[in-house]
Formats: C-alpha cells, structure tokens, sequence
C-alpha cells in the first residue's frame, strides 16, 4: 500500500523534474523545486512507514519548515538584485 | 527496489542538467531539487542524520550563498548569451578525454568497494571492532545517556574540536565576505 504510493509520488516527481529542466521560465523552475520539495515531504512521511518507524514523521515536519528558505532566497534576489 | 534506482536516475538527469545550463540562476535551482532528491536518497539508505544535512545545508544555505553569490556576479554563463542549453556538440576532443578519466576513475572506485561488506551485514568488521565496547562501556565511563553525544563529545572530543574550529572559520569567512560595506 505505502510502496505503491511512494512510487506514484516519485512519478509524479518525474513529471515536475522536467518542468524543472525544461523550463522555460526560472519561475517555472523555482516552482518546480518548491514542488519536489513538498513531494520529498510526502516521500520522507510515507518511508517512515514503510520502514515502520514513525518518527520519521518528525523529520518530514522540519523539511517542510526549512523548505522555503531558498525560495525566499531567490525571490528577494529577483526583486532586489541582491540579498542585502 | 525500484523506487531508489528511480531516484538516482533523477538525481543524475538534475546534475547534468544543471551542468549544461548556462543560465547559473537555474543551475543553483537545480542543485537545490539535486540535494532534496539526494536527501530522500539519504533517508532510504537509514541514515535520517545525513539526510538531514544535506536537506537544510545542500538545499537551504547552499542555495542562499551562491545566490548571495550571483548578485556579486553575473547572472549568465560565458558571454551572456540567453541560451537555454550550450549549443556546442556533447562531445568535442577535450570532453571526451575527461569523460575517459572520469569513467576510469569511477570503473577503479567500484572495482574498490566489492570487497566492502553487505549493505547492513551483521559480520561487518564495523560491528566488531569497537562499537560494543562502545555500547557497553560509554554509559559508566562518560556518564552520558546519549550514545551519540558520548561518542563525538568524550571518545572524540579533539576531532570535534576540530570539526567545531573548522566551521567557525567557515562562517567568520562568510560574514566577512558576505558583509555590508560601511560608508566611509
């Protein structure tokens, strides 16, 4: 059950990964990466059970917290030029 | 299984393609999904510990310093020609030599690793040598509960040091890179 879950995640992160590499837009790749983290969120919580330690449910917890920093990142570079 | 021989393959078609970007703004997004695949990687193989680094250094702080980087830069590869990809043919002379040298090398590294014990054999010299000393000795001659923080903090605590020293001096070096310039 969570194995065949898992890999329709890791398909559907098939599908973004060429959004990713094709482009055309850095916006599209930016989101693109924002997506494969969500989905790496997904993937950690299903292997937590697949593995039967549930803890790692925690781990997908903090990767949701700190997957938005690059996005900040780069969206302020856009608007400022810089990160100052 | 088949998840993870799905996964190394996005992780080498993100690491070529963030190679062959010229657009270095993309290739810092690329690396950024290249270390959340690899961290997932990570977590497959057991080790959550690493994969934790690699998601919050390779895909957050890695991500932020070189943006912090291309600001001081420019933002294109070469001449700043807008391309997508280098239109320049796969192969010419120069790549195809190194591409020898890095199948040689990485034909010499597996040839290495098949004398290395079974992924989780119980046999393996690394179970033998000192990790039951370890296990049964840490509590009463450190006095620590955590197995971990006895380790890195009594058994090796020069080796942290070290470690701690080194990545004091990284971070000094950053802010001072990294820092406003005050009007004189």
């Amino acid at each position: 059950m969570f194995n065949i879950a898992a890999t329709v995640i890791v398909l559907a992160a098939a599908l973004v990964i060429y959004r990713a590499i094709k482009g055309p837009r850095i916006y599209d790749r930016v989101l693109a990466v924002n997506v494969i983290g969500t989905k790496t969120v997904v993937l950690l919580a299903l292997i937590g059970y697949i593995y039967e330690r549930p803890h790692f449910l925690d781990i997908a917890l903090v990767y949701a917290i700190i997957n938005f920093i690059a996005t900040i990142a780069f969206l302020k570079y856009r608007q400022t030029g810089g990160l100052d | 299984m088949i998840i993870d021989f799905i996964l190394l393959f996005f992780l080498v078609v993100s690491a070529i393609a963030a190679i062959r970007m010229k657009d270095l703004l993309s290739t810092v997004i690329l690396l950024s999904a290249y270390s959340l695949i690899m961290a997932v990687v990570w977590t497959r193989l057991n080790a959550v510990d690493v994969a934790f680094t690699e998601a919050s250094v390779g895909a957050g702080i890695t991500t932020v310093l070189l943006i912090a980087a291309l600001s001081r830069t420019r933002r294109w590869e070469g001449n700043g020609q807008r391309e997508g990809f280098k239109s320049s043919k796969l192969f010419d002379s120069h790549s195809l030599l190194s591409f020898i040298a890095v199948l040689v090398t990485g034909a010499v590294l597996v040839y290495g690793t098949l004398d290395m014990p079974d992924y989780g054999d119980p046999d393996a010299p690394s179970h033998h040598h000192v990790a039951p000393r370890y296990i049964k000795g840490s509590l009463e001659e450190s006095g620590v509960i955590n197995m971990v923080t006895a380790l890195l903090a009594n058994y090796r605590g020069y080796d942290t040091l070290g470690e701690t020293t080194v990545i004091f001096t990284a971070g000094t070096s950053v802010i001072l890179l990294l820092r406003k310039k005050r009007a004189q």
